[in-house]
């Protein structure tokens, strides 16, 4: 399955949760919010084949 | 993970403070966070006018989104830069802080009791917009490569640009408090580049609020200052608040992004220690540890524009865009 972040498509394994997709990835979990079928989750969630996930990136700088 | 006040499903997990909420309990904590901020610092009062920094970003929308729903007077001020290439990202965050006045979910006030007459919504703000290019004659970018300041980067005639913008339409509108966006990390992210090299002069004057300094001068204010960037984009994401993500192309990649990355680890292996960073600066700040570091310089009247500069003559503003009469 696919996660989206910043423009980019990620491949992870369905099932894992959303913690275990970010240390998979080398994402910062601290860096990110996990938005699953538009609604904001905890990273505890298990992500599912048909789900449509995001990550929004909160870092800023300007 | 389950919300700690009302067992629906957390949006939100903040280890440092052991706390998971739901949208509707995250939005309310968030509020009253806020407003707990405002009144410990002294912030501003109820019959104070604000003006509220706005960039269209999840930071800015964020306060004013608080503010409004507190019901205090906050007005907005969006400096438009011209930084349109590659992507026309000035006119997007202008579109965006637009749209949060026009559709933002801050109007309908909360309801204080069961009571179903429905509410009359809130009063719209005021949005005032300076464009830089449209008044000053040249964008950002252009300036700062006419006066070849900052090495190839704008953000050094940005900020004096937007500090300036700011300062001068607060006073002319009558607003006697600034408010900004600052969040937990873009503190921390100045308090550590600031430690690293022993600025002494600029750890002195980091705080949520700096007074007045003198006539001529509001006062700056970050209602902010205690919630991680985390806090303040899923506030805005939790809200339905609709914020540019693009970033500034020219943040990308700049020093504080670098130190916030660095924090964010540190974070991540031992949650808290943001928040511990800036709350014990602001404790040993308090005791009195820098103020000996706190020179109050002397100020003189810009002879172009009559705004507070620290050296005789033209302040840097007039200087850099060519002042020589008062633009309005
Ligand atoms: S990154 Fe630099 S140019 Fe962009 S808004 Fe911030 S200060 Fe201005
Ligand atoms: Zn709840
Ligand atoms: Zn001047």
């Amino acid at each position: 399955m696919q996660i989206t972040y910043r423009d980019k498509k990620l491949e992870v394994k369905p099932g894992s949760t959303a913690r275990d997709a970010l240390k998979k990835l080398s994402i910062d979990p601290e860096s990110v919010l996990i938005v699953v079928n538009g609604k904001l989750v905890t990273d505890d969630a298990i992500l599912r084949e048909q789900d449509e996930v995001k990550l929004v990136a909160v870092v800023s700088g300007g | 993970m389950r919300c700690r006040k009302c067992d629906e499903r957390a949006v939100i997990n903040m280890r440092h403070h052991k706390l998971a909420l739901c949208a509707e309990h995250y939005g309310e904590w968030f509020i009253a966070q806020t407003e707990r901020a405002i009144e410990k610092y002294k912030m501003f009062s109820r019959d104070e006018r604000i003006l509220v920094a706005v960039s269209g970003g999840k930071d800015s929308l964020s306060l004013w989104d608080v503010l409004l729903r507190l019901g205090y007077q906050a007005d907005g001020l969006y400096i438009g830069l011209g930084i349109n290439d590659p992507e026309p990202y000035s006119d997007l965050s202008l579109e965006k802080t637009r749209q949060f006045v026009a559709h933002g979910e801050w109007r309908v006030a909360n309801r204080a009791d069961n009571d179903s007459a429905p509410l009359a919504p809130r009063p719209s703000p005021i949005l005032h917009v300076v464009d830089i290019p449209a008044t000053y004659g040249k964008s950002i970018p252009e300036i700062s490569r006419a006066k070849a300041r900052g090495q190839g980067k704008p953000c050094s005639a940005c900020g004096l640009t937007k500090r300036y913008v700011m300062n001068r339409l607060a006073l002319e509108k009558g607003y006697t408090v600034l408010a900004t966006g600052h969040n937990l990390d873009d503190e921390v992210a100045v308090l550590f580049q600031n430690t690293l090299r022993w600025q002494t002069g600029y750890l002195a004057r980091q705080a949520p609020v700096l007074p007045a300094s003198r006539e001529g001068l509001t006062r700056k204010v970050k209602p902010l200052c205690r919630f991680y960037e985390r806090e303040t984009a899923a506030y805005a994401l939790a809200r339905g608040i609709d914020y540019i993500y693009a970033e500034c192309p020219h943040a990308v990649g700049n020093l504080t992004n670098f130190y916030k990355t660095l924090l964010n680890q540190l974070e991540t292996e031992s949650p808290g220690s943001k928040l511990a960073f800036y709350l014990e600066f602001l404790r040993a700040r308090g005791q009195g540890v820098f103020d000996k570091y706190n020179r109050a310089d002397e100020l003189h009247a810009c002879e172009t524009c009559g705004q507070p500069t620290s050296a005789p003559g033209r302040c840097a503003f007039c200087r850099m865009w060519d002042v020589s009469a008062i633009v309005r």
